[in-house]
């Protein structure tokens, strides 16, 4: 299927993305009959982060969550399951839930009174027997709920289409990397509970511009972030010159950019030259007795993994096609709202077993490094707000992209299969992974054209003809 | 409103008049970019918290902003932390105030609440406009809810502000200034 834009003259999408040369057409960003397809094409299609367990831990519990530019209700039903519904009545459209969480024992619609129950069932219909005279089939018309669900160690994935493939197979290479940044510090599985609740706040600018620059654009980290480190707002305080991040021991290992080409997940993180897990090292220096508990987990950690190599399991951040990026202390979300602005949330993990000065330290600390007050944060967001208004012109639009940063210094390494490594300084492959995803997913008829993707660098056999993108980018 | 003496409505007044100058004074200090000198206005004891607002069902407004003690604010920190934000904007390669944004902090409504020895609670409303570079416009509105300090040598501190936003969804790309 050939995918053509409307606007000026119609184009094939394939001109707009040449990523054998790095150069992307700005019209990418900033189109918007390229975002209406993007939301058919990528949002209705892809699998998406929605929430945590722990937001909705107890029956009858929910809490709003999004999937691109809709609203859906994360529940637990009250024999425990858990859902994702659209958030909107099947009658006349009116949301049927207007609260940010709580916990109900049915979903009443305050239009004409419909009502759910927390499985979705349509349960009450004023009028059914004496005006409806029984003929509304109430089965019919429950909730409208996502097409497949996966809770992922305790993360809640959906999508609303019943054909794409398993989330598991969905991750590829990326299944281990999803698995760890849900593991408490001493590497219990499903070991995180979020902080409550979610920041949320708008952003002026297309969604790309956040969601494809996370774990994969650190060449921006030296200008944009040089004024943080006068904040000194890492654990250590001032100590070495008041670094953003916490202090950390040395472990033989290069830090790499890790992309999948054929999925379109991406990572910046670590291949490590040994097995096992660093010494841990002191670093909550103004929070008295914090370190003693991180240092007690790494402990545990240190014996449960001495012999594995962590490849992609530590020491990062990634990113989930299309718009979830993740480490182990934080959840960023980039919705879609529109062509021209995002509505960007975060989220953080943190050990549920934790006590509560090492819960309310960390707290503390992701709430002055990130969103819209985060003092680190808050400087990329000018820098992303302002890189789109500056694309619009028609003038601009003539003057494409350049992300030909690392361009063909990407390789394979056999120690970890499915991805290519950039490990020369920074890199745009992330990025270009990211684009390259996006291409297929843009063109793709079904999931049939884009799944199942090469598996273990072996072709499918299906032919992908005429794409003029090279695999050897 | 209980009767009082003629002696005691007066100072009150004074006292009301005093504390609404040290507020506008102190907005001023922020319109006018005096950053360091609004830094000298926080206790060192400060719990600065602008916790998240929720949209909640009914009988359950205790739960409408987020709490200090384990949940998630915009801000919900103290001196050390500020200080360092005042830092961070007197760089000059802060970029979200580089170059520096129009500023306006209108403060109305100012009620003493409460006087307690050296401290008082006062209550007042913030509008608070930033306008920035060619045409980005920014407004938030809210309510403070204060304990000021009275220090015998320096004159007030806020030892405690806790600002209620009105904005669930924040519609703003950033906080880069004080409230
Ligand atoms: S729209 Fe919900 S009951 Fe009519
Ligand atoms: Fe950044």
């Amino acid at each position: 299927m050939v995918t053509y834009i409307k606007g000026r003259g119609d184009r094939n999408l394939r001109d707009l993305v040449d990523l054998e040369t790095g150069v992307v057409s700005r019209e990418v960003y900033v189109n918007e009959d390229i975002y209406a397809q993007e939301l058919e094409q990528i949002y209705g299609r892809a699998w998406l982060l929605v929430g945590h367990e722990s937001q909705v831990e107890n029956p009858g519990d929910f809490v709003l969550g999004r999937m691109g530019e809709e609203e859906v209700i994360l529940t637990r039903d009250r024999k425990g399951q858990i859902h994702v519904f659209l958030n909107t009545c099947r009658h006349r459209g009116m949301k049927v839930c207007r609260y940010d969480d709580g916990n109900a024992l049915v979903f009443t619609c305050p239009f004409h009174a419909w009502t759910y129950d927390t499985d979705g069932r349509l349960v009450g219909v004023p009028h059914h027997h004496d005006a409806y005279f029984d003929e509304l089939d109430k089965s019919q018309w429950g909730l409208a709920e996502v097409a497949q669900m996966c809770n992922y160690y305790g993360s809640i994935w959906a999508t609303w289409d019943p054909k794409a493939p398993s989330f598991e197979d969905y991750l590829g290479p990326f299944k281990q990397t999803v698995r760890w940044a849900f593991q408490a510090s001493d590497g219990t599985d499903a070991g995180v509970e979020l902080y409550k609740p979610a920041q949320r706040w708008r952003l002026p600018s297309n969604w790309k511009f956040g969601a494809f620059s996370f774990a994969g654009d650190s060449a921006h980290a030296a200008m944009t972030h040089l004024s943080v480190n006068a904040a000194a707002i890492g654990p250590q305080g001032e100590v070495e010159g008041g670094g953003r991040h916490p202090l950390a021991a040395p472990f033989p290992s290069k830090r790499g950019y890790m992309s999948s080409r054929e999925l379109g997940h991406v990572g910046q993180l670590a291949i490590y030259e040994q097995p096992g897990v660093a010494d841990y090292r002191d670093t909550w220096l103004l929070e008295p007795g914090v370190d003693d508990y991180w240092r007690e987990t790494r402990e545990i950690k240190k014996q449960k993994f001495a012999n594995e190599f962590l490849h992609m399991q530590s020491d990062g951040q990634f990113h989930i096609w299309p718009n979830a990026t993740m480490s182990d202390w934080r959840i960023l979300m980039w919705h879609p709202h529109g062509v021209g602005m995002t509505e960007s949330w975060r989220q953080y993990q943190v050990d549920k077993n934790a006590p509560k000065h090492v819960k309310d330290a960390k707290r503390r600390y992701v709430m002055r490094y990130c969103g819209p007050a985060g003092i680190t944060e808050s400087d990329d967001m000018e820098n992303w707000n302002y890189a789109h208004p500056a694309s619009l012109g028609m003038v601009a639009q003539r003057y494409p992209y350049n992300f030909q940063l690392g361009l063909h210094h990407n390789h394979y390494d056999e120690r970890i299969p499915g991805v290519t490594i950039g490990d020369r300084g920074p890199s745009e492959e992330n990025q270009r992974a990211r684009l390259r995803r996006w291409v297929e997913f843009m063109e793709a008829g079904s999931w049939d054209d884009i799944f199942p993707v090469r598996k273990n660098g072996k072709s499918n056999g299906k032919p992908r003809g005429g794409n003029g993108i090279s695999s050897s980018w | 409103m209980t009767v009082q003496s003629a002696e005691t409505a007066w100072e009150r007044m004074l006292l009301e008049r005093e504390i609404e100058r040290f507020l506008y004074d102190e907005a001023a200090m922020l319109d006018e970019r005096r950053f360091s000198d609004w830094g000298d206005l926080l206790a060192e004891d400060i719990h600065y918290h602008m916790p998240i607002r929720r949209n909640v069902k009914f009988g359950e407004q205790h739960r409408e902003n987020t709490d200090t003690e384990s949940e998630i604010s915009w801000f919900d920190e103290g001196k050390r932390t500020l200080m360092g934000r005042v830092r961070q904007l007197n760089t000059g390669v802060h970029w979200p105030e580089e170059p520096f944004s129009r500023v306006r902090h209108i403060i109305t409504n100012v009620r003493v609440l409460a006087v307690d020895g050296d401290e008082v609670e006062v209550s007042s409303n913030f509008f608070v406009w930033s306008n920035r570079l060619r045409d980005e416009c920014v407004m938030f509105i809210g309510t403070r809810n204060d304990i000021l300090r009275r220090d015998s040598e320096t004159g007030w501190k806020i030892a405690k502000r806790l600002i209620l936003l009105d904005q669930n969804v924040l519609l703003a790309k950033v906080f880069s200034t004080f409230f």
